[in-house]
């Protein structure tokens, strides 16, 4: 199928595979964060751009204080209207900011519509065209070159993870203990979270070895497993390395993508959700204290439900609508994972006490 | 939790400004939440024409005045175990609070449903809910009392400028201002002081030009809170939210600006212990991230109904069920019917309301928009752009612009708009497009206004819209064109873009100057028309099949299949709402609606409903089969039939919009079932309704149906003054006056063509002093049932402003059969099939026939109610069966009186005190907002009752002084007889000199009158007519201050010999509703 739109942003081809957020708000944080890397991003809200995008601001530490990451990491956004903008925080409208990172954007497109599509039929790769010349575009050679493409076969962590570990001090203090985050793409709201509580952040890449920087840095006390984009199975290194880290009994947490590489270095299985679960409104039930949050997720897989039984984690919270396992607690070792973010950004604060717990995790051994 | 058994609900009584139909929502789905557990449930609220108050939603109703006396005769009668006070506005939640206080909850064991009364109280006493707020870390603006001058320099110096002022214990805020130096603070700080009744002012930090934010929130008794909806104020803060523009969701906020408000928002609602829903309303810097928490509203508010509309989440519902005991993911989130209710709504389209005044219709009013709430209704509109959604809700409004239109402005420069705009007249926005169109600057336009510059971007992007459409016609950009140009060649793209523009086909052809059945062709030609999408709660994610459904041409598909419905369906009808509340529309015709549409779809009709008044039941999805949240106009309603096919619609339960679309619908191919469009055009056209009744052999006032000024005279050289001008198509007394003398005339006249140039004038002779009668009644063109209600004020008021009884009291049996049998002449001359109203003045023996409604008037659910039959029914008879199934015990006549087996008397709920500066005074125009019934054993029963159900109204204090006082002639006699009663009844009669009255105890001058007024020494103010130049100061002294006014004679008159009736032993009963029939 062939939607036409009028571009804006950057100009070109790009493919990826077609997802929707049904989240209302936050599209800078949402375009930044690395999990969208190999999508094109439909936002359902049909209004978007109207409070621009703001100047990069960046904190002591380096880390970005109003965006996810360095740039803009989906690889199209489809939108139904684009928006004037106003808003005293804003540098660039929408235009502009995805110009400036040669992204294409295509807006005036019904996306409710498209929604419709993606959930009936599932997620399915598809290319954006911006282009001056869109009449003598080779449709059928798009349709062939989107055949040969499959999402789950990429590897995308290694698009946006980083080649050499960084550090980021909490506030003035550098001799405050350490945590490590292995970075398959991590967004900036959940350093902010850890530096926030006083812990500073070595990232280490995705797909390097934790133990060896635990040693590297005496400080360590906690690993922090990141979100990031494509399907986990993928990253068998990084999963293999999880299994010996998890000997050393040091809390560990994951988050989105480093939840799933953790049940799968457990013995869990994963699965690709058929549309999977984007947006800021989605309740998870806490099967500890039988309560109810408001939580953002991002996720294309889950990790099986029936497959928990055995690996050591009982389910922790649940999705009330679906039944989707949204986050797991280990019975006897210090790790948690959450399937949703705790961070949010964008997305409501509500579950930011997952940090806390985490922290208090790390007090108790030390 | 255990579940009562029994649940008392407190509605919010008659509707007033700010207090509306609203609430009618709310009860009605906590009804319908409770009556799921199987709990009973009792349900007191004096206004009649709700739908809460009928008995298929409560199980025991009582039309009782709202207060701690009558509540606690009803629960000592019913002895409920649980109370809901959540439910029917601050009215409702107060008097809980006080029932609570007093100790009568207590003393029966009646448990408080929901938020305790302690987070309740946290939430209502300013000062209880500062220190809260501080206390949890939550900001508020920062304030401090002061009793002198010098403590408030200090206090707004630690603040910082600019401060308001505020006067305690002072009513309508008389002395507050707002200082933005040292300066202005102690040049107004003395005066204030002064004002106050307990000398001490609050000063606040004033937030100038701040966003409101409001947001709705959700909590359970575990704690789990969401936050359902956020409702941008396009207004600043400052205005009054119910007068504000409001968009859904919030536009403006980025996610830290969002998400602090939200978090603050749950964090309110954590620290009052909610238990339901809560609104809470939010100031947020446009310039920074600062914020602070205004205000919160433990309770389902205006707001709360217009989120639930907004949003499709049934917030009512889901409070009552919280309140119950239930934690939000046990509970289901009814519109989808398959995910949990724990969730917050995505919405995938732009909703936009605006309220609608009616300050015309009031004499010396304030009309500039700002912290108190003067509008009387709103609209909702929903699009999948903001252009879209705007453009509809300016239709919506019914004021006459087809859209942003700011043509009728074409002859006020920059200055004169910029000057309205600083002067906040209602309807910015029509001000502001004319700016934007004259090329003023935006930045201007945003710190004239505060208007956040997005939203006049939007309005700019239509400017340009409609400048390019006209440009695309030819290069000039500005002329006429010839209607009969063959077609108008606008390219398919263009015309398409311009339909998701919002622009309507008649706007579109006033746009380019030609007939709107050319647009329409053109529309048909290329194929275009607007797609039907739902609203689901959660933007598509998930299958859900929704029937809650609006149109937008901003799309390529549709959400519900339209290819099934291949042929008319027989049992399909549509229905159209009444749209926007206005004054003289109002809950009455959204009673009529809800009922319709329950019968029809009890006798297995698939119901759909058009209607976009976010304040209502009928725009509850689950009241239809499908629900159309759109305009009620030919456009909208031809493509919705398109696509529905139905067997026809139903115009005669909307009022007075839907109505008068009859005839144009029928022109275009749309069965009207019921009366044809035919016959309701000669009802609605005054000059062709006269021919009829003068055909029929029935009088009416003398008439004449005059084209030119000769005609006029020469008419009123026959039948001398005074007379009566009504233009055609009139809406609640619209420029319908009453002129005593030829200078008044002319000067109406004028006035009464410009609203409607298509008719004739109509003048007619004005029968003084009169008994005005109406019947309410449904045919079926061989049988009429109905009532027959009497005025107690005599001709020259408003039907919706008397006060109305039946059974008739005055009339002789013969003049009863008399205006049947006028009722059964026209019936069966039109060949009525449906509800009708007919209105008559008898006078000397002689019955005249004034008018006649072809629809479900205001006064059938008091008609219907006081009876025990719902006339509504009858007429759902009458679309099911073709007759009316009711069994009249063999009677033959062709009228049939539904048998009166108690009194019931309605009285007028007036907003006086609201619109600032207007002079209460009765006429022809109608100018109440609402209105309270109740049914009695005597008439005087009936009538205090009714008129204690209406605010402020109370028994005087006995011994206390009542200012009685008239011009002479009959008003005088009634008023001096009146004065006798109320000396009787142990009161004090004083008068006010030039117009007292005979008898009076004393007589004050104008001053001391006032000051006797202020002093609280006067418990009701009676008068009568018209008489600003002489007591102006009287009557709008005695409503701001709450004290109850009777602004007729005759009213006057009964109701003294009610209060007589009562200090002779006369008792009130308190019984349920059918206990009555």
């Amino acid at each position: 199928m062939v939607f036409k739109g009028c571009g804006f942003g950057g100009s070109g081809t790009r493919i990826g595979e077609l997802v929707f957020s049904t989240g209302m708000i936050g599209y800078p944080e949402a375009l930044t964060d690395p999990s969208y890397r190999g999508q094109i991003l439909i936002l359902t809200n049909p209004l978007i751009g109207n409070y621009g995008v703001p100047c990069v601001r960046r904190l002591k530490n380096g880390l970005l204080a109003n965006f996810e990451s360095e740039s803009i990491q989906v690889e199209g956004l489809v939108i139904s209207n684009l928006m004037p903008s106003s808003h005293w925080s804003m540098c660039y409208d929408l235009d502009q900011w995805l110009r400036m990172h040669g992204t294409p954007g295509i807006y005036g497109v019904d996306t409710r519509y498209l929604v419709k599509l993606i959930r009936d039929f599932g997620t399915v790769m598809a290319a954006v065209v911006v282009s001056e010349h869109v009449d003598d575009m080779d449709v059928h050679g798009l349709f062939d070159s989107l055949k040969g493409a499959f999402y789950d076969d990429l590897d995308l962590v290694d698009r946006v993870t980083i080649r050499e570990p960084i550090l980021h001090n909490a506030d003035e203090n550098r001799d405050s203990p350490i945590i490590l985050v292995v970075d398959c793409g991590v967004k900036h709201g959940i350093l902010r979270n850890i530096v926030g509580r006083g812990y500073s952040v070595a990232r280490i890449p995705c797909k390097s070895d934790p133990t060896k920087y635990i040693y590297r840095y005496d400080r360590v006390v906690g690993i922090v497993y990141s979100n990031g984009p494509g399907n986990p199975i993928k990253l068998d290194q990084t999963i293999s390395y999880i299994r010996s880290v998890i000997e050393l009994d040091i809390p560990i947490l994951g988050i989105c993508l480093g939840h799933q590489l953790i049940s799968l270095a457990l013995g869990c299985d994963i699965f690709k959700l058929k549309y999977g679960h984007r947006g800021h409104n989605k309740p998870v039930i806490n099967t500890l204290s039988n309560r109810c949050y408001i939580s953002t997720h991002n996720h294309g897989y889950a990790v099986g439900f029936d497959s928990v039984r055995g690996s050591g984690f009982r389910v922790w919270f649940i999705d009330p609508d679906d039944r989707i396992v949204e986050g797991l607690i280990h019975r006897t070792k210090p790790i948690i994972t959450t399937q949703f973010h705790p961070e949010a950004s964008p997305g409501p604060n509500d579950t930011t006490w997952i940090f806390d717990l985490f922290i208090k995790m790390i007090e108790r051994r030390t | 939790m255990e579940t009562p058994a029994k649940t008392l609900i407190l509605g919010s009584g008659p509707i007033k400004i700010a207090e509306a139909a609203e609430f009618d929502y709310s009860g009605s789905q906590a009804l319908k939440a409770l009556k799921e557990e199987g709990i009973e449930t009792v349900v007191i609220n004096p206004n009649i024409a709700t739908i809460q108050t009928d008995r298929a939603f409560a199980d025991r109703v009582y039309l009782l005045p709202l207060t701690s006396e009558f509540v606690e005769k009803v629960i000592e009668r019913e002895r409920p175990d649980s109370i809901l006070l959540g439910f029917g506005g601050q009215t409702a939640l107060s008097l809980g609070v006080s029932l609570y206080r007093s100790g009568v909850l207590d003393r029966y064991s009646v448990r408080v449903l929901g938020t305790p009364i302690s987070g309740i109280e946290a939430a209502l006493d300013r000062e209880l809910f500062k220190s809260l707020m501080n206390r949890s870390g939550v900001p508020v603006p920062p304030s401090a009392s002061a009793r002198d001058p010098s403590a408030a320099v200090e206090a707004a110096e630690s603040i910082g400028y600019p401060v308001i002022v505020r006067v305690s214990f002072n009513l309508g805020g008389r002395g507050s201002f707002v200082a933005w130096s040292r300066r202005d603070l102690e040049e107004g700080i003395n005066r204030a002081i002064a004002h106050s009744g307990i000398g001490s002012v609050l000063v606040e930090k004033y937030l100038d030009r701040w966003k409101e934010i409001e947001f709705e929130v959700v909590r359970d008794s575990r704690g789990n809170s969401i936050a359902v909806a956020c409702l941008e104020n396009v207004d600043p803060l400052g205005i009054h939210t119910g007068d504000s523009v409001v968009v859904a969701p919030c536009q403006t906020l980025d996610n830290t600006d969002y998400y602090n408000l939200r978090d603050a928002s749950i964090a309110v609602a954590d620290k009052i212990g909610l238990i339901g829903e809560c609104n809470v309303q939010l100031a947020l810097n446009p310039r920074s991230r600062d914020f602070y928490v205004i205000e919160t509203n433990p309770r389902m508010s205006r707001s709360s109904a217009l989120a639930s509309k907004a949003t499709g989440y049934p917030l009512a519902y889901i409070a009552a069920k919280l309140a119950l005991g239930y934690s939000l993911d046990e509970l289901l989130n009814t519109i989808t019917g398959a995910t949990c209710a724990c969730f917050e709504p995505s919405l995938d389209y732009v909703v936009v309301k605006i309220p609608r005044w009616d300050l015309d219709k009031f004499e010396g009013v304030d009309r500039s928009v700002g912290s108190e709430m003067k509008s009387v209704g709103e609209v909702m509109a929903i699009g999948r752009n903001i252009y879209e959604a705007f453009q509809k809700a300016v239709r919506m409004l019914d004021l006459g612009l087809e859209g942003l239109d700011a043509s009728y402005l074409n002859d006020h420069d920059l200055e004169t708009i910029i000057g309205r705009l600083k002067s906040r007249e209602p309807y910015w926005f029509i001000y502001v497009y004319r700016a934007i169109k004259l090329g003023a600057d935006l930045d201007e336009l945003s710190s004239i206004t505060g208007i956040d510059k997005f939203y006049l971007y939007i309005l700019k992007e239509i400017a340009d819209a409609e400048r390019s459409a006209r440009d695309s016609l030819d290069g000039s950009g500005d002329r006429s064109i010839d209607p009969d140009i063959d077609a108008v060649e606008i390219p398919k793209d263009y015309l398409s873009a311009l339909k998701s523009y919002g622009f309507s086909n008649s706007q579109l052809a006033n746009l380019l100057g030609v007939e709107d059945q050319r647009i329409r062709l053109l529309i048909n030609r290329y194929g275009l028309k607007p797609y039907i999408k739902r609203i689901d709660t959660l933007a598509a994610e998930k299958p859900a099949r929704t029937n809650y459904l609006y149109l937008t041409y901003d799309g390529v598909d549709s959400d519900i299949d339209t290819r099934g419905i291949a042929d008319k369906h027989r049992n399909r009808i549509l229905i159209i709402g009444a749209g926007v509340f206005r004054i003289g529309v109002s809950v009455e015709f959204d009673w009529a609606t809800v009922n319709l549409a329950r019968e029809l779809r009890s006798r297995g009709f698939k119901v759909s409903i058009v209607n976009y008044n976010p304040e209502t039941v009928s725009t509850d999805w689950d009241e239809s089969d499908n629900l159309y949240f759109e305009e009620v106009s030919l456009e909208s309603i031809e493509n919705i039939y398109r696509y529905e096919k139905p067997r026809g619609v139903i115009v005669s339960v909307g009022g007075q919009l839907s109505n008068s679309l009859a005839k144009e619908l029928e022109e275009h191919n749309i069965p009207i079932i019921g009366v044809p469009g035919k016959t309701i055009d000669i009802a609605e056209d005054r000059s062709k309704f006269s021919r009829l009744v003068e055909e029929l052999g029935l009088r009416q006032p003398e008439y004449v149906e005059a084209t030119d000024l000769g005609e006029v005279i020469s008419f009123i050289d026959e039948v001398g003054f005074p007379v009566i001008v009504r233009p055609s198509y009139v809406l609640s007394g619209t420029s319908m006056k009453i002129a005593y003398n030829l200078e008044e005339l002319l000067s109406y006249i004028s006035k009464a063509t410009k609203v409607s140039k298509k008719y004739p004038v109509v003048i007619s002779k004005f029968i003084e002093d009169a008994i005005e009668v109406e019947v309410d009644a449904v045919s079926d063109s061989r049988r009429i049932v109905g009532v027959t209600i009497e005025h107690i004020e005599p001709s020259g008021v408003h039907s919706g402003d008397s006060t109305m009884v039946t059974p008739v009291r005055r009339l002789r049996r013969s003049m009863l059969s008399d205006v049947w049998r006028c009722v059964s002449s026209i019936a069966m001359e039109l060949g009525i099939r449906g509800p009708f109203n007919i209105q008559f003045l008898v006078k000397d023996g002689a019955t005249y026939v004034l008018e006649l409604n072809l629809r479900a008037s205001r006064s059938m659910p008091f008609s219907s109610k006081s009876r025990g039959v719902n006339l509504i029914r009858l007429f759902a008879d009458v679309v099911d069966k073709g007759y009316i199934d009711l069994d009249l015990g063999g009677y033959e006549g062709s009228f049939y009186e539904l048998p009166p087996r108690s009194w019931a008397v309605k009285s007028p709920q007036f907003s006086w005190a609201q619109l600032k500066g207007a002079y209460p005074y009765l006429g022809p125009e109608m100018r109440s907002t609402g209105e309270a019934a109740c049914l009695g054993n005597t008439y005087y029963d009936a009538l205090l009752k009714s008129w204690l159900a209406v605010s402020p109204n109370r028994i005087p204090p006995s011994g206390s002084i009542i200012l009685v006082y008239g011009r002479g002639g009959v008003d005088r006699n009634l008023l001096a007889e009146a004065s006798t009663f109320l000396k009787e009844a142990g009161y004090r009669v004083a008068s006010f000199a030039g117009l007292e009255v005979d008898g009076a105890d004393l007589v004050l001058d104008l001053e001391d009158a006032v000051d006797y007024i202020r002093r609280g020494k006067v418990g009701l103010v009676a008068t009568s007519g018209y008489m600003p130049d002489l007591d102006y100061s009287i009557r709008r002294t005695a409503v701001d201050l709450n004290i109850p006014i009777i602004l007729n004679s005759m009213l006057a008159l009964e109701l003294s010999r009610s209060l007589k009736w009562r200090v002779d032993g006369g008792i009130f009963s308190v019984d349920e509703l059918s206990s009555y029939w």
